[in-house]
């Protein structure tokens, strides 16, 4: 795997050999588990693990909340306060598959950021980042389909604003959104929360298959590593070198970090499991009484901002209406801003110009990165206010930066900057990190990492 | 029209608590201390046992609690009436059941495994999830932070609520046709009239309109072991009981929560020593080579 020269299964015993001319699978999960990995990744590697293990709690736990969940508009609802109330442990296994959705959306956006930092997208890793990036949109959907479900006001409303949303596409806008409800005018009803319920089951085992796709694009080309340098690969000792097999070495670590994660994880789940939720869901669907804030959930906020932040007083708004002759409204600038933000995140890969890898060797990107950190947060804080007063003023400067960093900034600093030197390779690189100088104090790695 | 206004704010309220917070909008909410707050926190049996004696004597005449079986009120975690005590407490109510009267449905006295009714009135909300409904969760400026920091949330506000009762303004008083409804300093979201707000609109007196006639008054109920029955303590008693509608599984949970905390604490530590002892060697020749 990878190119990285290491020691392959070997079928011993004749039984063994019997299955692997028929079906090696043996020899695919150990190729899988010993995949030679650089020893220098740092805690920033550990999210992935987080997220195998989240994805097998949601398909888990909601398996078991499916048992007893029924979707109709007149019983969901009632539904659901029944695994609350009277299902054996049905309280737990609600709030764990609530709480599962945000542990998710924590671990991939650190994941993200992550790559996004040490360059994890660049060749020859692109595939997996587009994948990864595919996996993200399939998240973003299973989420939104399954806080529908509940059937509270804002799973009501949401799915109303949600789907208006393809309402505004020019010209094919109002049969996509028939197409998504089932019903016409955009009213949400039966038809509709039956096939978000359906798709709900569906898309996380699609998403399953996707992250096996993932890994084994990643293993083709080998881990990414804080450095950025490559393994060597001239002979097995020179990779042995850089790297260590996957088990036990980072299944043991990453276990640790999955550990402590998971204590924060239960504490939240056992002592106040709705506080990232929004209270109105514990009110009942009602389609007469619409809430006067509809807020999605915690995780959409950064690009609910976006969406929000180009409204019709925005120039490049007006030019593009008027440019569009009409076609591109407000609206429609919204939703395509908001896919847009996540599409440029995509096309990283190519936008990114600098023949450095790691943003650890870049003196210029290490700050423009560290402002799109904080844009992410405060785009997540603007969209959890009201579309008034000062509010989308900062959401449209954050939704610029957003835009400004993927498509100017990067492909700018390639030119400009002038990058550190990495270390030759990744056994200096680990060295240096626990060799003498680091014991005695003097911080070799950049603290921060 | 007034009345329809308040009517629907009435109801509406519940998708406004949030976001007023968020807002920035200003009916403070009061933070009492519940015996519940914080990991380590417990429902207190007989305040919860006084709450049920509030609903059922004064709430229960307009408002259901259409999610809560009866049964419950036996429950460990919860006011834990006797056996004997929660099946008499049945009695007390009655219930439609469709299958009588050959499938037209009639009322009937209620079991132990019916729930408690719904609503009698229809601006009446449900009660059951009220404490999970309006908790405010997202204040000050949608940071959550008082949740957090304070555990304020459904309670605080349902006693606040039933605390805000106070004379109208002048403003009010000195209107025309008088306000429908009842001025209350909690309630964010009701009627309010022009005559009460400023030049630029904004409103002079917090609170605004409710539908709801103050409930309690002190001395209202009398408990049989003499517990204070003013307004106040009868407040969070009924706002104690309504949190426990909401999430009668909360002593469970915590008690999950702790379980799985220790738990997963000690296995971080094994792991951590795990990991330690496995490196250790690498980290060493790291050290040799440098």
């Amino acid at each position: 795997m990878g190119g990285i020269p290491h020691d392959h299964y070997e079928p011993k015993s004749n039984a063994e050999k019997w299955l692997d001319s028929r079906l090696p699978i043996v020899g695919l999960l150990y190729g899988t588990l010993m995949i030679p990995t650089p020893k220098n990744l740092n805690w920033m590697w550990i999210w992935g693990i987080v997220l195998a293990f989240t994805l097998v709690l949601q398909i888990a736990t909601g398996v078991v909340l499916v048992m007893h969940y029924t979707p109709h508009v007149d019983m969901a609802f009632a539904s659901v306060e029944h695994i609350m109330r009277d299902v054996n442990g049905g309280h737990m296994i609600r709030y764990f598959h609530m709480n599962g959705a945000s542990l998710f959306f924590v671990a991939v956006y650190a994941h993200m950021f992550r790559g996004l930092y040490y360059g994890s997208y660049k060749a020859p890793r692109e595939v997996t980042w587009i994948i990864g990036m595919l996996i993200f949109i399939l998240m973003m959907a299973t989420g939104f389909l399954g806080y529908v479900l509940p059937w509270g006001q804002m799973s009501f409303h949401g799915t109303s604003v949600i789907t208006g949303l393809f309402g505004a596409i020019p010209f094919v806008g109002e049969s996509i959104q028939v197409w998504l409800l089932g019903t016409p005018n955009g009213a949400v009803g039966q038809p509709a929360l039956n096939r978000f319920f359906s798709l709900h089951y569906l898309l996380p085992f699609v998403i399953a298959a996707l992250v096996i796709v993932h890994i084994w694009a990643f293993h083709t080309t080998g881990n990414n590593n804080p450095t950025g340098v490559e393994v060597r690969r001239g002979s097995k000792e020179e990779a042995e070198k850089d790297t260590l097999p996957f088990w036990p070495y980072f299944v043991i670590k990453d276990l640790f970090a999955l550990a402590v994660i998971l204590t924060i994880f239960v504490a939240i789940v056992g002592f106040m499991p709705n506080f990232l939720g929004h209270p109105d869901n514990y009110i009942e669907a009602n389609p007469l009484v619409t809430p006067a804030h509809i807020v999605p959930e915690w995780y959409f906020l950064p690009f609910y901002a976006i969406l929000r932040a180009f409204d019709n007083t925005v120039w490049v708004v007006i030019f593009a209406e008027w440019v569009s002759f009409g076609i591109i409204d407000a609206k429609f600038f919204g939703v395509l801003a908001m896919f847009g933000a996540i599409i440029v995140m995509a096309l990283v890969p190519w936008l990114d110009t600098s023949s450095v890898r790691s943003g650890r060797y870049r003196p210029m990107f290490k700050w423009w990165f560290a402002i799109l950190v904080v844009d992410f947060f405060v785009l997540m804080w603007a969209g959890a206010m009201p579309a008034e007063g000062i509010y989308p003023i900062i959401a449209l400067i954050g939704a610029t930066y957003w835009f400004a960093y993927f498509l100017v900034i990067l492909p700018l600093l390639g030119v400009i900057e002038k990058p550190t030197a990495p270390p030759a390779t990744i056994e200096d690189d680990f060295n240096a990190h626990y060799g003498s100088e680091a014991a005695s104090g003097e911080p070799v790695a950049t603290p921060a990492e | 029209m007034f009345r329809k206004l308040t009517l629907t704010a009435a109801v509406a309220f519940g998708m406004t608590t949030g976001a007023a917070y968020a807002a920035g909008s200003e009916a403070h909410v009061e933070d009492y201390d519940f015996s519940f707050e914080g990991p380590f926190g417990a429902f207190d049996t007989n305040q919860l046992q006084r709450g049920l004696q509030i609903y059922h004597e004064i709430c229960s005449s307009c408002h259901g609690l259409k999610f809560v079986a009866i049964r419950t009120l036996h429950d460990e975690g919860g006011p834990a009436l006797p056996e004997d005590q929660m099946r008499a407490f049945a009695e007390f109510y009655e219930v439609f059941d469709p299958a009588l009267f050959d499938g037209e449905g009639d009322f009937r006295t209620a079991t132990p495994a019916d729930h408690f009714p719904e609503s009698s009135l229809s601006n009446a909300p449900d009660l059951s999830l009220m404490a999970k409904a309006r908790a405010g969760f997202h204040g000050p400026y949608g940071t959550g932070i008082n949740q957090f920091f304070k555990g304020m949330g459904g309670p605080e506000y349902i006693a606040t609520l039933l605390n805000g009762y106070e004379e109208e303004p002048q403003c009010a008083l000195d209107m025309e046709s008088p306000m429908d409804g009842y001025y209350n300093v909690a309630f964010a979201s009701g009627g309010y009239p022009d005559e009460c707000k400023g030049s630029h609109g904004e409103h002079l007196y917090p609170g605004s309109w409710i539908a709801m006639a103050p409930p309690l008054y002190d001395e209202a109920i009398d408990f049989e072991d003499g517990h204070a029955n003013d307004v106040e303590s009868m407040s969070q008693d009924v706002a104690a009981f309504l949190m426990w509608t909401a999430e009668p599984k909360m002593m469970a949970r915590k008690q999950a929560g702790l379980t799985g905390v220790i738990f997963l604490a000690v296995l971080s530590v094994l792991l951590y020593l795990t990991n330690k002892r496995l490196w250790a060697p690498h980290k060493a020749a790291a050290k040799r080579k440098d």
